[in-house]
């Protein structure tokens, strides 16, 4: 028996399927521009990246020793 | 026999069938309100931030909407006005519509915490069990004034802007909660008294059907003297202003004075003109929603230019 490629349920749910198609990029969109505002928003890229599972104080700046 | 063939001549749903579950028209009153409370706050959100909170509003709404179709499917085969609804008309299965209700619930609420705060995630998910269990599962079917408490599910959406943007609850909200909670008993009640509802068939209690006309005509009066000070109460509280007050004060004069006339009317009347008071007044009664926060919107712009406000 030969396997159909088309079968007519995909010309039957073409619709529907880039529905959910358009649905999953628009929520990938939402994800990853939350996640830029939200970084975006901590202000300091350092202070970000200073909690980076351990301490790592040679991220901080050095403060001016008299 | 030599071949099985698969009749297969169900319908099958297409995206717009699921679009509908969500109540797109409903939705947009929410979009409106809850905009307004989100951009009336005193606290600046960020636009993305704000676009995503309104959206999970949108869809918490939506989802509320197929939990409710899902239910009340028997109710709305049994009814002109929806029997055109997706369940009932057999285009999507009520399995499917009760699956996209809890899964869109779920979305739109942990998304609207992780992109806003607790507090507003919290609030969107109690207006969803609200309106799903408190009105459609219990209220509707048991009591004529199911619309009177199943209208706060309606009321919720300006106090969640709101708490999107300030991550409180706050006299300025709670008192928009109120002008919807309050306007929507008179604003429907109107609606009820022209619309030949064929509610009674569906087995749903209907104010004009349990008690009367007349009884129905008092309850409109009676909300909407209730209404006027929680309008201009509003007025009166930071995020209101001279421009609000005075169209407050014209909108509530405007809205008493029709249902002071529905409330001098019989069915005689009623018949004579074919009802034109009462849909007079349910017209006045949308534009006064929408006056109401427009009016807030307008202020906050004012603001901007530090001419709006006390």
């Amino acid at each position: 028996m030969a396997i159909k490629v088309e079968h007519e349920l995909h010309e039957r749910r073409r619709g529907r399927n880039f529905g959910v198609f358009a649905l999953l990029i628009g929520f990938i969109a939402i994800i990853f521009g939350l996640t830029v505002v939200k970084v975006l928003q901590l202000g300091d890229a350092a202070q970000f990246e200073k909690f980076d599972h351990v301490a790592r104080p040679q991220i901080v700046p050095q403060e001016e020793s008299e | 026999m030599s071949d099985i063939s698969i009749q297969d001549t169900s319908y099958e749903a297409s995206m717009g069938d699921y679009f509908a579950l969500l109540k797109p028209r409903v939705m947009s009153l929410v979009v409106f309100t809850a905009l307004v409370g989100l951009l009336v706050a005193p606290v600046p959100v960020h636009p993305f931030i704000g676009f995503v909170g309104i959206l999970c509003i949108a869809v918490g709404a939506g989802a509320s909407g197929a939990l409710n179709m899902w239910w009340d499917a028997d109710i709305d085969a049994r009814m002109r006005r929806t029997a055109g609804r997706p369940i009932p008309s057999g285009r999507v299965a009520p399995g499917e519509a009760l699956g996209i209700g809890l899964a869109l619930s779920g979305f739109a609420t942990i998304l609207l915490a992780l992109a806003t705060n607790f507090l507003a995630a919290f609030l969107l998910a109690f207006t969803i069990f609200f309106y799903a269990v408190v009105y459609s599962m219990w209220l509707k079917r048991a009591t004529p004034q199911n619309i009177v408490i199943g209208g706060a599910a309606g009321a919720f959406p300006p106090m969640i802007g709101w708490a999107i943007a300030t991550g409180s609850v706050s006299i300025e909200s709670l008192l928009m909660f109120a002008l919807i909670f309050m306007w929507t008993p008179p604003h429907f009640w109107a609606l009820a008294l022209f619309v030949k509802s064929d509610y009674g068939n569906a087995g749903v209690p209907m104010l004009t059907e349990t008690h009367g006309r007349d009884a129905t005509r008092k309850h409109v009066i009676i909300y909407t003297l209730l209404l006027v000070p929680v309008a201009l109460g509003l007025g009166l509280t930071s995020i209101g202003g001279p421009f609000y007050m005075a169209v407050a004060v014209v909108m509530n004069v405007w809205f008493l004075k029709g249902a002071y006339d529905i409330y001098k009317r019989d069915d005689a009347a009623c018949e004579a003109d074919k009802h034109a008071v009462e849909i007079g007044v349910f017209k006045v009664s949308l534009y006064y929603l929408f006056a109401h926060f427009g009016a807030l919107l307008i202020e906050a712009a004012l603001r901007q230019y530090g001419v709006g406000g006390w």
